[in-house]
């Protein structure tokens, strides 16, 4: 395991039983893992979907574990049940989820992959060993006691809607210009739709 | 739990990074983008428990890009079907010199 900066290493004080926290993390977090693996490496598009979903599911747990349970919940209904049912939809609109031609590449590629994500992972360990200022940290707990003082929203209602609400106004034009722009992409020419 | 968190972030952006390499269908890769975004957003998540709980309003904007990204990736993916029955992307060349 990664060697823990001194002041990271509070937060295992989670509620009255804390072995069953840790347990749980590392269950959700290897389960995680281990579907994306399977996700990477399955032929068909339906079943790399289908163990994504499960990774979702998995990130959603741990979210609720880290004490953020609002994203958790919209980590199922925007991440599993929107986004991923709109990529089911279009392999199936396709019709790609019947023996499809095998495409992972050759043995080179694979080398090649393996290499660049060992050195991505070296990288993100170095960053993790980084120590950061201790003023920086939360007391142990504060997350938990937020959510139990104010509810789950608030932690990320409150800044949504006071600190960062130009860059909110913002993200809703930008959903505005990709509803236009699939519709623009995806629709059919004049001339097709006449034949 | 912040290291562990880490951790597993950087194991799953790695494996992401790993499809889009290894990977030729263009839903799929597709698919493995949306892996890595979900890993940032379990860092954003981990470091909102140990430094402030308002990083967890960038899951938020990390979310919209993503539901941005997956509709305009996906219509580009059909707008290209349409023109040629293949979504692997060694046939996928037209910007091509």
């Amino acid at each position: 395991m990664l060697a823990l900066p001194p002041q990271q290493a509070i937060p295992m004080a989670h509620g009255a039983l804390p072995l069953l926290y840790t347990f749980h993390f590392y269950l959700f977090g290897l389960i995680a893992v281990g579907s994306a693996l399977l996700f990477v490496t399955r032929k068909s598009p339906v079943a790399a979907a289908l163990w994504l979903v499960n990774t979702m599911f998995c990130l959603a747990a741990l979210f609720v574990l880290l004490d953020a349970q609002f994203i958790g919940a919209l980590q199922v209904i925007v991440y599993a049940g929107a986004i991923m049912v709109v990529f089911l939809f279009v392999i199936m609109l396709l019709n790609l989820g019947q023996s499809p031609p095998a495409d992972i590449r050759g043995i080179w590629w694979k080398i090649a992959a393996g290499a660049v994500g060992i050195a991505i992972l070296a990288q993100v360990a170095a960053v993790i060993r980084a120590k950061t200022p201790a003023t920086l940290t939360l007391p142990v707990g504060f997350a938990a006691n937020q959510v139990a003082s104010t509810g789950a929203v608030a932690p990320v209602a409150g800044p949504l809607f006071n600190d960062y609400l130009l860059a909110f106004e913002i993200t809703s034009i930008l959903l505005l210009a990709a509803i236009v722009g699939a519709v623009v992409v995806g629709r059919q020419r004049g001339e097709d739709l006449a034949r | 739990m912040l290291a562990e968190a880490l951790f597993f972030s950087a194991v799953l952006f790695a494996i992401g990074v790993f499809g889009v390499l290894i990977r030729r269908n263009a839903i799929i890769v597709f698919m493995c983008v949306e892996l890595m975004l979900n890993a940032v957003n379990l860092t954003f998540v981990a470091f909102a428990q140990a430094y402030g709980t308002a990083g967890q309003v960038f899951v938020f904007f990390v979310m919209t890009v993503a539901a941005a990204e997956a509709a305009v990736g996906l219509a580009i993916i059909i707008a290209l079907f349409r023109h040629r029955p293949t979504v692997d992307l060694k046939n996928i060349n037209l910007l091509k010199g």
